[in-house]
């Protein structure tokens, strides 16, 4: 695969692959910067913040700053649905900028911006209005953060802007990280009211895309579950507002959310653990270690039934793909965290993940939190902002006593507790991160997957090759693919795609065969004959 | 409710734009670029851009778009992105070996002011470019203009970089399409066949972007303006552009580089603008006679619309897209008989609204004509005076949903519907078929609403 490159990329590229080793995963060099020109599926700073962690927060109004391109590009193209409660305005449906045109770049685009937030709050009213930076407005030095705190002070309403210009860090990732703090500094925390209900949570890192997180609320809620906040798929402003008062964040999406976790704790006292609702048997673990969490009989109880009720719908289904599946390949080619999690739903159905890789995690993310203290952060990097977060003095509140946590802990229970995905991957399948297209064809090449698991852009490569492609991200415009509802729409999917008629026609039937069908000889029909079996009604005579 | 926040009271904005009825440049030259033969198209900027430009319009093709970009770094946004570049050269033609490189840029390498040709020569002094390669560039500020522009830019490049003249002038003709669909680069080519009219359509993204599934990926699939059939085109007889906006300034190019005379056309959609393509081919035919075929073509369009008049006769519509579309459609409402009422784009340029003016003062002298305009303010019209019927692109359907108005897709992009690359809008068989999507789309309305007494089983 490695032997088309130049030297320095073959290099570079020859360290962000490996033969995957679950006992002792060897080290890969991930969130480094992309080779320039080898067609890669990354995308940017922007991107991860506007588009991925506050993009779904559906009665916050966005307006992005910037040349057209990148709001428009991020109108309705993730599928974070929402359901705002009615009379609500669902800001998702616009897409709001500044349209920088020449002479905001050559004269500064800050009062256009200022105007912008004005029209923006008299046409609409919003609770709150997030301002997003794109590659122009650092390099002309549009101070957004003032412009925004000034507009605060005029307008009455919350404010806050967000330096994730395009070309900052490497990948999608830098902007996670821009939005976890411009959120925990600008939203978490204002409003002290907890939610009344019993086991009070927040599930960080889902964004509802195809509908998962309704999936994920409805399971919990039926279990005697309540989430207060969902960050961010179908979030309110005021959910965000209160999301420091639960007593447990789980975490769905490590890569995006991990930063926001680790303050909530710091400030608040919140534990954190990771959660995987994608796939039916961890889902039921996850189920079960909330309820460990909580230690409440009565929740162990109903979390146990509830699997039951859930997995008693499931199996038949399960069993029936599987039937069709069992020993097939999936190659899963995913931004953060899917290439991981999808590999369960796979495993569920008998099939096996052969290769995979993500386009902008971390080596924690593929070789487990344990490996944090020894990442090294690169020049590339080195600018995204870290926030120093203290324990306030007045809202931490330790959630368990040391006691109860040793006895949790002695019972084989972990807090910040991810193991990556390598650990979960069998021996010598291959890991690639930030995969080229050419790696992908070579891959299809070799390895021969029945179904790859990527996005958009990689879709139609895929099929061309005679590949079905699920759509990882988009879903293919359908789901939800989360929790034991959303598992058997995604066994009907891959049930579906990996069986369909259509692989079969792709070949015509003169491919490769040069010889001349021969012509049939053609005789006269025995009229008699026909006349008797034909029961057509006999033609009217005059 | 959907869009509840846009109320029919008109708030004035001179900074918020919502609902953008257009997008950046580079996307454009993305799409012209992939209308070469063998060529991979090379974003210079960060890596966000061309990962959108490539994504929206392979939502749009449902194809695979491929692009390379030069991923640029806060480093490399500061110091320049001159090894970003060069490195990218050496990768795209070790790796992906195509015969050229077409570099667009985006707003930050305009904004830092990469110069984009001294960076390419010190390439190739390095050894980036191997021998019988080309690299080719164009600029392609987001903050100026809209994807129109950028289309037209590398359009424009694309000429001036190639097109050669040898003195000795080839029997064939120029034509420049515009920012259509494949079909629609389809539809021109067999009509300009029909007509005997040697031709070299620059650029040409029918075989590219409308490709089929047989097992094999061509990453440079066999369609696409050859280097040899560009090179040819300062030697042709004359050039005829389709769009004011889109194709005229590389045909002007071509004139003042190479003095071949151009005529200007707007896109060939309904009778008139076909009839203006053909008559303008006749002077290029043989015999200026015009195909049986075409003429029996146009007589079933006709045919279609004395049919099907009583249902258009005096229908408000409203049209949004890219300019030279809107013109183009505009003018075969009218003939419909509909009424133009609303008619936007979202780019810039004063001949829109003069174009606009002159085709409908004297029908619909109360139009709102509007460049620069957004889909948040038609929507706003629209509550204040609604209409019959919605041309537009795929986001107009937020609007054709909450006011129940029937929406037939046009332009770009489409993204919830497949036929738009296969079935042209152009020529006479590209109206008919608009005739029988806006006709099914009306119908169908009618059908789903009417009270059931009035419900009809012809129509």
């Amino acid at each position: 695969m490695l032997k088309i490159y130049p030297d320095k990329t073959k290099k570079k590229r020859a360290k962000q692959f490996l033969l995957n080793d679950p006992e002792n995963p060897p080290q890969i060099a991930a969130n480094t910067r992309t080779i320039p020109g080898i067609i890669t599926q990354r995308g940017c700073t922007y991107a991860g913040c506007r588009g991925v962690v506050i993009g779904p927060m559906h009665d916050v109004l966005h307006i992005t700053h910037g040349p057209i391109g990148c709001s428009f590009y991020s109108w309705q193209t993730r599928r974070n649905l929402a359901r705002p409660t009615p009379g609500q305005i669902n800001y998702l449906q616009y897409s709001m900028t500044t349209d920088m045109m020449e002479d905001e770049i050559i004269f500064g685009g800050e009062k256009k911006l200022a105007a912008a937030i004005r029209e923006a709050y008299r046409i609409f009213k919003p609770k709150a209005i997030a301002v997003y930076a794109t590659c122009p407005v650092g390099l002309i030095g549009d101070d957004i953060h003032t412009v925004c705190r000034l507009a605060k002070e005029e307008l009455g309403i919350n404010i806050f802007g967000f330096s994730c210009e395009g070309y900052k860090g490497v990948s999608q990732s830098a902007g996670h990280h821009i939005a976890n703090n411009g959120v925990f500094k600008h939203m978490v925390g204002l409003d002290d009211t907890p939610d009344d209900a019993e086991f009070r949570i927040n599930m960080l890192g889902e964004y509802n895309i195809g509908g998962d997180a309704w999936e994920i609320d409805s399971l919990l809620r039926k279990c005697g579950i309540h989430v207060t906040a969902t960050l961010s798929g179908d979030i309110s402003y005021e959910q965000v507002t209160r999301c420091h008062t639960v007593d447990l964040n789980i975490v769905q999406c490590h890569r995006s959310i991990n930063y926001m976790a680790d303050m909530m704790e710091k400030k608040f006292g919140i534990p954190w653990f990771k959660v995987n609702f994608i796939g039916a048997e961890t889902t039921a673990k996850s189920l079960r270690k909330i309820a460990k969490y909580f230690d409440s009989k009565k929740l162990t109880d109903r979390v146990e039934e509830v699997i039951a009720q859930e997995m008693a719908v499931l199996r038949p289904i399960r069993d029936d793909v599987r039937s069709r599946c069992q020993g097939k390949t999936a190659a899963l080619f995913v931004g953060g965290s899917r290439a991981h999690h999808y590999q369960d739903l796979f495993r569920d159905m008998g099939m096996k993940t052969i290769a995979a890789g993500y386009e902008f995690a971390h080596r924690d993310d593929y070789e487990g939190r344990a490996v944090l203290p020894t990442i090294k952060i690169d020049a590339d990097s080195r600018n995204i902002e870290e926030i120093s977060v203290e324990a306030d003095p007045r809202r931490f509140r330790a959630r368990k006593t040391p006691e109860q946590n040793a006895a949790l802990e002695a019972g084989g229970f972990t807090y910040k507790d991810y193991e990556g995905m390598m650990k979960e991957m069998s021996k010598n399948t291959l890991v690639i991160d930030d995969i080229s297209h050419h790696e992908i064809e070579k891959l299809i090449e070799i390895y021969k997957p029945d179904v790859i698991g990527s996005g958009i852009k990689e879709k139609f490569i895929i099929e061309k090759l005679g590949v079905p492609c699920k759509q990882l991200h988009s879903y293919d415009y359908g789901g939800p693919y989360a929790a034991f509802t959303g598992a058997a729409n995604f066994y009907k999917e891959i049930d579906r795609m990996v069986n369909t008629k259509v692989w079969k026609l792709v070949t015509a039937p003169w491919k490769g065969d040069p010889t001349v069908p021969a012509r049939p000889v053609l005789k006269p029909k025995d009229k008699t004959a026909a006349a008797e079996t034909d029961d057509a009604p006999k033609a009217w005579k005059k | 409710m959907m869009l509840n926040g846009t109320t029919a009271e008109i708030v004035e904005r001179k900074a918020l734009r919502i609902n953008a009825a257009k997008t950046c440049q580079p996307i454009g030259a993305m799409y012209a670029s992939l209308g070469i033969h063998g060529c991979m198209p090379h974003s210079h900027g960060s890596q966000g851009c061309c990962s959108y430009h490539r994504s929206h319009l392979t939502r749009h093709f449902k194809e695979p778009v491929v692009a390379t970009t030069s991923s640029f770094t806060e480093g490399a946004s500061v110091f320049g992105g001159l090894a970003n570049l060069t490195q990218a050269l050496k990768n795209i033609f070790s790796i992906y070996n195509p015969d050229i490189v077409a570099v667009h840029t985006t707003c930050l390498s305009e904004v830092i002011g990469d110069d984009v040709p001294t960076i390419v020569k010190r390439a190739k002094e390095e050894g980036a470019v191997p021998e019988g390669k080309l690299v080719i560039h164009t600029n392609t500020p987001s903050f100026v203009g809209s994807h129109i522009t950028g289309f037209a830019n590398m359009v424009s490049s694309i000429i001036k970089y190639l097109a050669e003249r040898t003195g000795e002038t080839k029997n064939q003709i120029n034509l420049i399409p515009g920012f259509v669909e494949p079909a629609d680069m389809r539809e021109l080519k067999r009509l300009t066949r029909l007509m005997g009219v040697p031709f070299v359509m620059l650029p040409d993204t029918s075989g590219v972007l409308d490709g089929g599934l047989d097992g094999e990926y061509q990453m440079f699939p066999k369609g696409g303006t050859t280097i040899p059939e560009i090179k040819s085109m300062g030697d042709s007889i004359a050039t005829l552009a389709f769009g004011h906006f889109t194709s005229n300034p590389g045909a002007v190019t071509l004139e003042n580089k190479h003095n071949v005379p151009s005529q200007l056309l707007e896109l060939p959609v309904g009778v008139g603008g076909t009839d203006a393509f053909i008559q303008a081919l006749r002077a290029f035919s043989p015999d200026g006679a015009v195909h049986e075929d075409i003429a029996a073509e146009r007589g079933r369009l006709i045919d279609m619309i004395s049919d099907m008049q009583q249902y258009f006769h005096q229908k408000r519509v409203a049209i949004a897209g890219d300019p030279d579309h809107v013109i183009a459609m505009t003018k075969f409402a009218l003939e419909l008989g509909l009424r133009p009422v609303y008619v936007i784009t979202g780019s810039q340029g004063n001949h829109f609204e003069k174009r606009l003016h002159e085709l409908l003062d004297p029908v619909v002298p109360d139009a709102k004509i509007k460049q620069q305009a957004d889909f948040f303010e038609l929507h706003q019209w629209i509550k204040n005076a609604p209409v019959d019927l919605i041309l537009a692109n795929t986001y107009g359907k937020y609007i054709a949903r909450v006011e129940d108005i029937p929406l037939v897709r046009f332009g770009f992009p489409i993204l919830d519907r497949v036929g738009h690359r296969f079935f042209t809008t152009m020529g006479y068989a590209g109206a008919i078929r608009l005739i029988d999507q806006i006709t099914g789309a009306l119908f169908d309305k009618k059908d789903r609403t009417c009270p059931e007494e009035w419900f009809e089983l012809v129509m």
